[in-house]
Parts: C-alpha cells; structure tokens; sequence
C-alpha cells in the first residue's frame, strides 16, 4: 500500500472501539456516545501508561537522583516534545503545563495580562467564545481599565470575519479567539484575524479546545503568540492542559503561580524565576496526567490525524444530510467548514427534554448553553442539544442516532 | 426507569396550559432564578398578606420539567401561611430528590399534583428543573421574612 493509501484509507472504527475499555464494559453495552466534544473516552494504551507510572515508577520529576525520578522526569520531559512536535512548536520549553486549557487562559490573562494591559488599551473577542475564553478577559479588562471588543457572530453561526479592519485598532493589544466553536462546530479563520492583528503588534492568543483533537494545528505555521488547549478532549486524561506561548511572549510576561519548583534563587525578601518552560510550573505537577497525555498523541499519530479528520468529516455529512430535510429540526451553525458537532433543536421542545429522551435509549448527547451564553443570545435561544462525534463513532451509530430523532418527533409530536 | 414515569400526564397538562403564568401586580417580592447548567430563567412573584401568600405567577421558558413545576407549585403555595410553605418547600425538596421514603412527605399525598414529580428522582440531571421555581419562591420567602425582621 502507498502511503497515500495509507493515508485515506477509512478508520477501523471496530478495532479501534477495542482499545477502548469504557465501550465493552458490561454495562455500557449499546450506548452510543455522542458527547466527545464534551470530553473524549480513553483508549487501553493511556490507561496503562498512568497505570505504569503508578504502579512501577511513581516518583515526583527534576529532584532527585535516583532511577525512579529518572525515568519519571524523562516521561514527562518526553511528553513535552511529543506535544511540541504534534502542535508545529519551535521549541519544546514553549509548551507550559497547566490544570487545562481554563487555567491556562488564565495564565495569560494575568501574566501578560497584568503586565502589558494599560487603560485604553483595546482586548478584542468574539461572541462565539467558551466562558472559559470570556470571563478571564473581562476580569483582565477591569483590572487593567482595557475596553472589551467583539466580533459578531452571524446566524448562520460563522464569525463576521470582514468586521476586522474596523475593529483591529492601534489600540488593539490583544485579540482572544477560538480556533472553532463547541457549540456551532464552525471553524475559524484564525491565521486571518492573526495576520490582522499582527499589523497593529496586537498579540493573539487562540483557544484550540475544540480544534486540535480533529485536524491538524501547526502553531508556527499559524503564527500564534499563543495557544492553548486540553487534553481530555483528545483521549487524554483529565486535569491536564496545555499552554503554547512563543519563547519572547513566555520571557516576557509574569509567572501566575509561585513556589516550588519554579524558582531559581531564593532569599528572604526576593527570589528570582527558573528558566522556560519551569517558570510556569510551580508546585508537584500532574505528572501521570502528562506522561498519559503523550500516549494519547501517539496513538491519534498512528491513526494519523489526516485520517480522524476525513472520518469525523464523512460522518458530520452524513448526518447532516438526513437531518437537514426534517421539518422539525432546526441545525445550528455552517452546514461546511464544521468540526464534528452539531447543535440542534427540536421546534418546540427545551433541550434538556430532548436529551433525557435520547438518554432512555442509551445515546449520550449534551443539553444546555454548553458555557457559550453570548452564543445563546445572540441567536436568542436559551440552550441547545447537541451530539458531537469522534474517532470511535460509526456511520452504525449515526444510523441509530437518526431513527431516534424521528422517534423523539413523534414522542413530543403529543406535547404540542 | 421508564420516560412516561418523569413526563406524566399532570406533568404535560401543566407544561401544555401552566397555571399562574405572568406577573402579580403590586408584588411584595420579585426573585429572578436561574439553573446556571442550562440558562433557563424564571422570574417568580409574590404578594403577601400577613403571614400567608397571597398571590403568586412566574414567568420564563424552560423544559416540561421546569414549567410544570413552576405551574403545580404555584397552585399549591397560594394560601399557605410562610411556615407551611416552607415545610411543603423541604418535603418537595426531598422527594425529588429520593432523599425519602414515600410516606416522608406528609402533605404530598397521592391526591396532590405535587405527587407527579416523584418520578424526576430517577432521573439525578433533572432535579435542578424541577426545584428551579421552587428555589425562587423559596428566596422570597426568606426576603419577605427578612424584610419583617423575623
């Protein structure tokens, strides 16, 4: 087989379902899990590395010297670069550990943040962020007297990208943005509005939460200052995040957190910082947590990213073209362009009563505002179902998805 | 557990046609309430005279749960003197929660509507739906009788 072949040739989808314990637990037989945008299963091959590092290896990194240590610190050292290379970094002390992709908005919005913000200056955003991607700015932008901008998301759910030459600004200092939506699915042109941004010397800091399990990122390529994302949203474990900054922006900007670890001198009244990336990493880190996270990404390696991408795309067409025609059913979002996610509604009936049906027949989807309350307004909707799709799903599945929101119509067809 | 145990039929009656739907004029007390997991909002009302709820509405969108809820409590509030309230408040509280036994809830008997939310403790996720008007009622009580210094 050549390598292109290898390249497109379909995922396994039943082999690669045997990886994953939570899929033949006796108890979960026939579920069908819909919810990887929400949080994403974990394959046999992470699991037993947390458990290696528990059972044969648990020590605490760059301490001491002795063989457990050593092989602890060369794990978790070793994950960094697996990470750095799997994102495009330029060097692996540019990749910081954090709780997740949360904490580690937050790290820029207080280290750099703090530091470089001044009244007047201008933060720019879009209506179609994560909480987690809002309230540091908000919280930045009244602590440091900065104005908050954003740009509008349309009702077809895609970011009014044009809008940007009015808004980008010489007061333009930072630009907060998603690399694609977890509510929508849509993706963003991010290399654009960095490209806009960079002409005012506006830093750009992209939420890749949603993006970096389905396609592809090369961060160097982007030419992002920053980039966060987290690693229970791509087979990882949960408690682990990751933050990408480019080595002038981490030099640049304050550590958040203080202590252990992360310092270079101590003295009774001042203490000085350790070099990248440990300046970031104060206190015991999660270290199962990182060193599972590195067996995450080599396993999407060795499926090839190439591949998940083409499988969750053929899968969010093919359900989308039998939801598409259905009288009831209102899709919210780009019907292209679409990561593996799909919100909905069915007319009439509150999100929550539409996944509690979908639940009595042992299908997993979220119901809610999924924390993008400036979404919800914006198309004046109080919350949405949704049914995001990964690796582990099959067209079988969509099948099953399908005919039970025909038997949801018909179930509430009795409450109108 | 089966889907018609939660949607019963007194259920979808008051989801379809809610009782007590809009705002009390000349209301004592306002509370806004809101179930931060799905940003369902509802605003509940309330006048008082004396001790006893005088009149009551609610306003807001949200699931069957929510809104029958909303719509059977507000029928069985009206009337009640604070303490009553608040001892049908712990009772309902209780019971959707499957904190009880069936016989923990005295003034929850098989005749009262409130009965028909017995089903929503089966389902853990939808509790904060159905105690999302309640905890409101439940605040303006509190202020009405913080408002009294009692």
């Amino acid at each position: 087989m050549s390598l292109a072949e290898t390249i497109s040739e379909p995922l396994n989808v039943e082999e690669i379902r045997r990886s994953f314990p939570i899929f033949n637990y006796p108890e979960n037989k026939g579920l069908i899990y819909l919810d990887s945008a929400a949080t994403t299963q974990r394959p046999i091959q992470v699991l037993e590395t947390i458990r290696k590092f528990n059972e044969e290896y648990n020590s605490n990194i760059h301490r001491s010297a002795y063989k457990l240590a050593e092989r602890a610190t060369a794990g978790y050292e070793c994950a960094r670069l697996q990470i750095a290379q799997f994102i495009g970094a330029a060097h692996p002390h540019e990749i910081i550990f954090t709780r997740g992709a949360t904490e580690a908005v937050n790290f820029v919005a207080i280290g750099w943040g703090n530091k470089f913000l001044k009244p007047g200056d201008e933060i720019l955003i879009s209506e179609m962020e994560h909480h987690s991607n809002l309230v540091p700015w908000q919280m930045a932008a009244k602590r440091n007297g900065a104005i908050l901008k954003f740009i509008s998301l349309n009702q077809n759910g895609e970011l009014e990208l044009e809008a940007l030459d009015d808004l980008v600004t010489e007061r333009t200092r930072l630009v907060a943005i998603t690399h694609a939506s977890n509510v929508l699915g849509s993706r963003v042109n991010v290399k654009k509005v960095i490209e806009k941004a960079h002409q005012v010397d506006a830093v750009v800091v992209v939420d890749g939460a949603q993006h970096v399990p389905h396609a592809r990122v090369n961060v160097e390529d982007l030419d992002a200052d920053f980039y966060l994302f987290s690693g229970h949203k791509m087979l990882g474990p949960m408690g682990i995040g990751i933050l990408y900054g480019k080595e002038k922006h981490l030099d640049a900007m304050d550590p958040v957190l203080f202590g252990g670890s992360m310092i270079d001198d101590v003295n009774y009244y001042e203490s000085t910082w350790a070099e990248l990336p440990w300046k970031f990493e104060a206190g015991t880190q999660n270290i199962p947590a990182v060193i599972g996270l590195g067996a995450a990404i080599e396993f999407l390696e060795q499926i090839g990213m190439e591949r998940i991408e083409a499988h969750d795309r053929s899968l969010t067409e093919y359900c989308l073209n039998q939801l598409e025609p259905l009288e009831k059913i209102r899709i919210f979002g780009p019907h292209r362009q679409r990561l593996p996610v799909i919100s909905f509604a069915i007319a009439g009936i509150h999100a929550h009563d539409v996944a509690t049906f979908f639940d009595s027949r042992n299908i997993a989807i979220r119901s809610g505002h999924h924390c993008a309350r400036l979404i919800m307004r914006k198309l004046q909707i109080s919350s949405t179902a949704r049914a995001s799709f990964y690796l582990y799903n099959s067209k079988e599945e969509i099948d099953k998805f399908i005919r039970v929101i025909h038997e949801a119509i018909g179930y509430f067809s009795r409450w109108n | 557990m089966e889907l018609d145990d939660l949607y019963q039929e007194i259920i979808l009656d008051h989801y379809k046609q809610p009782k007590n739907q809009g705002i009390v004029e000349d209301a004592d007390i306002t509370v806004d309430g809101r179930n931060p997991f799905c940003g369902d909002e509802i605003k509940v009302t309330l006048k008082f005279k004396n001790d006893v709820v005088d009149d009551i509405k609610f306003t807001g969108s949200g699931c069957a749960i929510s809104q029958a809820s909303a719509s059977v409590m507000t029928e069985n509030i009206k009337g009640k003197n604070t303490t009553e309230v608040k001892q049908l408040f712990q009772e309902f509280a209780e019971m959707v929660k499957g904190d009880c036994d069936d016989h923990d809830h005295p003034h929850i008997d098989d005749t009262c509507e409130l009965a028909a939310f017995q089903g929503v403790a089966a389902f853990p996720t939808r509790v904060k739906c159905a105690m999302l008007a309640w905890n409101a009622m439940r605040e303006g009580i509190e202020r009405e009788l913080n408002k009294k210094g009692k």
